[in-house]
């Protein structure tokens, strides 16, 4: 499908308890099917709560969980995100993403970058994710990523190099450094970042982010959409829950393309050169400096 | 009565500040259950802010402001109290604490006022604690930032709460939010205090200012500045090593008691829960 509905539930979960967020899922996803959504988002955790700490095992669900059956069943009309402490066969936890279409769990990311410092301790209790992988859908070739991902440019550089027209974040910012715009640091850096991927990238890039409190953090919202021209089509309310759609149509990402053609002249083999020969070096400065690779 | 001064680096957004702070109130006390708050309120701007932003988040009835006043307490430190709680129309509780305070000390006549203070503000605690059971309120503090940093305040008295929603603003920000907020000029404008003695004043004794204060420590606590860095930036030497020491000294009061480890899982340092655990 060229153009789609896309719906974004930005919603605040309760921490540490499935039920009461499959329940909270479950009334968003009957909202979304009456407004005739294709594709929607839930923030990072949706089914947890984030803050977990000590909490992450005791709601940690396998990718064969028959409570995901609900994400199954209402799959089959419209695509779902949903975020979830995904627990592997070899008893590892991962901060994951779970992408249901057509009845089925269709792509699984597990989050990349742990945020460990400040108020964050997240590679205290996950696992890190090892790839990112771009994936079709009936809407598209997409990428999913989580919050902290994308504070790192390789994920969305290789999300688009692998075909991404479409880069879902889920995510669960919690607000600090208030200003006196009416803006939290943190959130204007948000804004910066969706927007420049979107225009380098030439891609449509969706984020969605939750509210809510949980001791005493605020999540501030703010879900957004932007198109490859950098334009935003979509933004949610601060702190304040929402259920929001917005209309996609993928042939945006053509005409951007044509303007700015900018993922035709990356140049893979050079950049892959001289990552090579960065890391070549970092190994022998490490190496002299008596420091173990990682 | 001139307006607050709010250093720039201070300034905040007030709207946006006053939603993180009701939206705060009323997750955190429903969440648990609670549909009522209650506060110490003692005249001053802090615990005045603290009333209002309750009042604010969970309605002026579901908000009780209880004034604890001690004999040599500041005539103006009560009709404060009342004059903030009447324009909110909050519940309004005058609890003296000076016959439990007398009979105490009466064994220890020779009692410092540092004592004697500390031992007022806690029992100012007891009393909200036992009044917080009474009604199924929770107990909402009103430390500011300042205070919270140089430990000027009393452990298990005025800094008891079961949750702070001003705890990260420091003094001049709770000024100008309570200027934004309309709390009266006579409540702001007043040299603060903690009214445990006649005469005694928080920059009194301190030895500086809060617009000083808070500025210095803005830049070292949010900014991270070093020591040399702070100096660079013009503060006074002696000014920064006071008040960095202060810090340091102080920093036991802001952390619950240590717990000798013994077992494979301690309270709070590998036992670690959300303290929304399950709520």
């Amino acid at each position: 499908m060229e153009q789609f509905t896309l719906g974004i539930a930005q919603i605040a979960p309760a921490l540490g308890n499935l039920d009461t967020n499959l329940a909270l899922h479950d009334k968003i996803l009957r909202e979304a099917e009456g407004q005739g959504v294709d594709l929607l988002l839930f923030p990072e955790l949706s089914l947890t709560g984030y803050f977990l700490k000590d909490l992450v095992p005791s709601v940690a669900l396998t990718a064969r969980d028959p409570r995901l059956d609900l994400f199954k069943q209402a799959s089959r009309k419209m695509a779902i995100v949903v975020g979830l402490v995904e627990e592997s066969s070899d008893r590892r936890f991962f901060n994951a993403a779970a992408h249901f279409e057509d009845g089925k769990l269709r792509h699984l990311h597990r989050k990349l970058y742990l945020p460990t410092y400040g108020l964050f301790d997240e590679h205290r209790y996950f696992a890190q994710g090892e790839s990112l992988r771009a994936f079709d859908t009936r809407l598209g070739r997409m990428a999913l990523t989580i919050c902290e991902d994308l504070w790192h440019p390789a994920t969305a550089y290789l999300a688009a190099l692998d075909g991404a027209q479409i880069i879902l974040c889920i995510s669960a910012s919690p607000g600090r450094g208030l200003r006196p715009d009416g803006t939290f640091a943190n959130a204007a850096a948000w804004e910066h970042l969706n927007r420049a991927y979107a225009q380098l990238f030439t891609c449509f890039l969706c984020y969605c982010n939750r509210v809510g409190y949980e001791d005493g953090a605020c999540f501030w919202g703010g879900s957004e959409v932007i198109a490859p021209t950098g334009d935003v089509l979509l933004k949610g309310p601060q702190l304040e829950e929402a259920f929001l759609h917005v209309g996609i149509d993928r042939r945006e990402v053509r005409r951007e393309r044509i303007a700015n053609p900018l993922l035709r002249d990356e140049r893979l083999d050079f950049t892959l050169r001289e990552l090579k020969r960065i890391t070549r070096d970092l190994e022998r400065v490490r190496r002299v400096r008596g420091e173990e690779t990682p | 009565m001139k307006p607050p001064v709010i250093m720039p680096e201070l300034t905040l957004d007030w709207d946006l500040c006053t939603k993180v702070l009701t939206g705060f109130i009323q997750s955190e006390v429903r969440r648990p259950g609670f549909p009522r708050v209650i506060v110490g309120i003692s005249g001053g701007v802090d615990s005045s802010l603290a009333v209002t932003l309750a009042a604010a988040a969970m309605g002026p009835e579901n908000v009780w402001g209880v004034s604890m006043p001690y004999k040599s307490s500041s005539p103006e430190s009560v009709s404060h109290a009342r004059l903030i709680a009447d324009r909110l129309g909050i519940h309004f509780l005058e609890i003296h604490i000076t016959p439990q305070i007398d009979a105490y000390f009466a064994a220890y006549p020779d009692a410092d006022h540092i004592r004697r203070g500390n031992k007022m503000a806690r029992e100012r605690m007891t009393v909200l604690y036992d009044h917080s059971a009474r009604l199924g309120a929770l107990v909402l503090g009103t430390s500011n930032k300042t205070e919270l940093l140089l430990g000027y305040g009393t452990l298990y008295g005025d800094m008891a709460s079961a949750l702070n929603p001003i705890g990260d603003l420091y003094k001049t920000q709770v000024r100008g939010l309570a200027a934004h907020l309309d709390v009266p000029p006579e409540i702001i404008g007043k040299a603060p205090s903690a009214d445990l003695w006649a005469g005694q004043t928080d920059e009194g004794e301190l030895g500086f200012t809060y617009e000083a204060v808070d500025r210095l420590l803005y830049y070292m606590v949010d900014r991270r500045y070093e020591l040399p860095a702070l100096i660079e930036l013009g503060f006074d030497a002696a000014f920064v090593q006071k008040v960095f020491r202060r810090v340091q000294s102080s920093q036991y009061k802001r952390r619950p008691p240590i717990i000798a480890k013994v077992s494979a899982r301690t309270i709070d340092r590998d036992f670690r829960y959300p303290r929304d655990w399950g709520l």
